[in-house]
């Protein structure tokens, strides 16, 4: 996994609530059997008039002019702004590799949806919770100011608006190591393999039956 | 002292370190899987020279790409019969309890095989690739959806890095009319919270209602837990759950079984157990749920009218009823009757066990389907589903109202298979999303159970059950 230290990143606002993963990456890309290559079917149907298929080339495909993602201020977005549940639905993994794989590297919005919220960190995705309030800010600020970007800090957990406003967010002491040292959750879990295998060994004694 | 809710009687049977902050390693007694979230998984195990940790906790079975019809011909997209291929290789290479390759006589719709044969048993911590883990959480499992990231996790480890939910109760008490199903309520209980009304919690569902409801109906209320937000969706087992669950394949036996049942009555919350939400609803008061809109949150009883924007004072909202009807093809309060279908679709992890298929069967019996609808598909949700309807006559009486009969998979829930809508088509459906694009590009779809599916099929259009 890639780091996640600090960007000061273009903002990409996407100005509706409940994007769920289907629309992030939709069905027919989930055959893929690899990790990567997602990004240029990052909401597909909203992003072309055509419709996707995998292994496409994307290049010459039809745009929908009026989708944020085609516009050109906000090329090479690093900071997606969205609104309230951001990544409800399917629990497919594709979801935050196809976000990552475009060029993001961090979503604002009010709320995520769990599953989504956690997948996130496995992929050097940072998803930050802020208050409603402050999101709205955030849009109006990204509607009224030309290349609007914000500066995000792992280690000080802070986000700073261009006037030098800064707001903080919260992460769990586990997901900031890992995600600031890029860390392979499972090496550090197999660190704790014996315990892992004491607990088994008094839980097959407890209920034998769930070792059939 | 508190007493204890199930969920944390669960979490705690299963924690096997705990940091300071609350992050826990939580051990994993069943991980299922299927072929669209275990490959790169399986790949990374690869890489990374690791091996499964307790190959005897996987159930497998390739459920989304598999084709419902034309079963002599494989599978003829290459993309999907490579994905299904890559499972059948990576269980060959890692192992498992069960696998069901694709035309397997007991293959399914995983959800629907771990229950079928006792793989998934109450106490258990149960996790899937896929969201729809939470009905398993009809047994009093803690069940739910992970990454493809944690399925290579549990592979490696046999646990989840984890943090421990908040618990919601949701409390259903009374009779529910005839005619009205634990999809209804399910649909009710999201229109009620909305779908992010559960977030960042467990729910267990109780009340007189649910302790009625059978485990088929349990397992539709829990399916959809994840649609109303929550990762996990509670039933604390019951002697109805012990019944269903006797002489099963993987259930325990003799002496097993009564040390089971006996540790297994423990797991109900505690008279005084404190939850962080109380949500409660008269069952009396559900009537036939139909969405119509693009989040399952948009949901109406049947005799209701498709909302007004104009009426939405919250411009937030009103933005997303405009989107929504627009996308839906819907004028503001056209009545939930008057909307005709061009499909219908009876099948999912909601909707697709031998329960939904009787009461289906049983709407659309001596009758046939209306000429305007082009399409009507039933898919079972296994093999054993499938052979235990024609075993009822159930094939005949679908197939003779009009109805095609097709075999066991994840089918038009998804539409990663050839099973969907074209762009603009409408669908009563009685799987469990109706975003976006969901059933096919384009495709408009509208939840209800699977009674009200095969009315709609009937009629041409939604109708109320009670009255049909």
């Amino acid at each position: 996994m890639k780091p996640f230290t600090e960007l000061n990143g273009v903002v990409c606002p996407l100005d509706r609530a409940n994007v769920d993963t289907d629309a992030i990456i939709p069905k027919q890309f989930l055959k893929s059997i690899k990790r990567s290559g997602f990004g240029p079917y990052l909401f597909d149907e909203w992003r072309y008039s055509d419709v996707g298929e995998p292994g496409m080339d994307c290049t010459n495909r039809p745009l929908k002019k009026d989708f944020v993602l085609n516009q050109k201020q906000f090329k090479g977005a690093q900071v997606l702004l969205a609104r309230d549940n951001f990544g409800c639905g399917s629990s497919r993994e594709h979801a935050p590799w196809a976000i990552e794989d475009y060029g993001f590297r961090v979503i604002i919005a009010p709320s995520f949806a769990d599953i989504f919220f956690s997948n996130c960190y496995k992929n050097g995705v940072l998803p930050i919770v802020a208050s409603a309030e402050i999101v709205d800010q955030l849009f109006r600020e990204c509607a009224t100011q030309k290349g609007y970007k914000l500066r995000v800090d792992l280690e000080t957990q802070t986000v700073r608006n261009p006037a030098g406003e800064w707001f903080n967010f919260d992460i769990t002491p586990h997901r900031k190591h890992c995600l600031m040292n890029g860390l392979d959750e499972i090496g550090l879990t197999l660190q704790h393999a014996d315990e892992i295998k004491a607990f088994e060994k008094k839980h097959k004694a407890a209920q034998p039956w769930l070792f059939a | 002292m508190a007493g204890k809710t199930l969920y944390d009687k669960l979490w705690e049977s299963h924690v096997v370190r705990e940091e300071a902050d609350g992050t826990c390693l939580l051990y994993i007694d069943r991980h299922l899987m299927h072929e669209v979230t275990s490959p790169q998984a399986f790949e990374g195990l690869r890489l990374t020279g690791r091996k499964a940790w307790r190959k005897d906790s996987i159930v497998a079975n390739p459920d989304h790409n598999t084709p419902t019809n034309h079963w002599d011909e494989g599978i003829t997209d290459p993309i999907s019969r490579l994905q299904v291929e890559t499972l059948d290789a990576n269980i060959k290479d890692f192992g498992a309890l069960v696998y069901f390759p694709f035309k397997h006589a007991n293959q399914g719709i995983i959800h629907v095989i771990g229950p079928e044969n006792g793989t998934t048993l109450p106490g258990m911590t149960v996790v899937c690739g896929d969201s729809h883990t939470s009905t398993h959480g009809a047994f009093g499992a803690l069940a739910h959806g992970i990454g493809t990231s944690e399925v290579e996790h549990v592979l490696a480890t046999q646990t989840l890095v984890a943090k421990r939910s908040m618990r919601m109760l949701i409390k259903v008490d009374g009779q529910l009319a005839a005619g009205v199903t634990a999809k209804d309520v399910a649909l009710a209980i999201i229109g009620k919270i909305g779908t992010a009304g559960g977030t960042g919690y467990a729910i267990e569902f109780g009340g007189s209602t649910i302790r009625g409801l059978s485990i088929e109906g349990r397992m539709t209320l829990c399916n959809m837990a994840i649609e109303g937000g929550a990762r996990a969706g509670l039933i604390a087992p019951d002697e109805k759950t012990f019944e269903y669950l006797k002489g099963k394949q993987f259930a325990p036996k003799a002496a097993d079984w009564d040390k089971a049942v006996a540790y297994w009555k423990t797991l109900q919350s505690d008279a005084g157990a404190k939850f962080d939400a109380v949500i409660e609803l008269d069952a009396a008061k559900i009537e036939p749920q139909v969405t119509w809109g693009t989040s399952p949150e948009q949901v109406l009883a049947v005799g209701g009218r498709v909302p007004n924007p104009a009426k939405e004072n919250d411009a937030q909202k009103r933005a997303g009823i405009e989107r929504a009807l627009q996308y839906m093809g819907l004028k503001a309060d056209t009545p939930i009757s008057e909307i005709k279908v061009d499909k219908v679709f009876i099948g999912s992890c909601t909707n697709s066990r031998i329960e939904d298929l009787r009461a289906a069967a049983q709407v659309a019996k001596g009758k046939k389907k209306a000429a305007s609808v082009r399409q009507v598909l039933v898919v079972p949700g296994s093999g054993i589903v499938k052979r235990q309807a024609e075993a009822e006559g159930l094939d005949k009486v679908f197939i003779d109202a009009g109805f095609e009969w097709r075999e066991p998979g994840c089918s038009m829930c998804l539409a990663m298979n050839a099973d969907r809508l074209a762009a603009g088509e409408r669908c009563a459906s009685t799987s469990n999303r109706n975003f976006e694009g969901r059933q096919g590009a384009g495709g408009r779809t509208h939840l209800v159970s699977p009674e009200m599916a095969a009315a709609a099929a009937i009629a041409g259009h939604f109708v109320d059950i009670r009255s049909f």
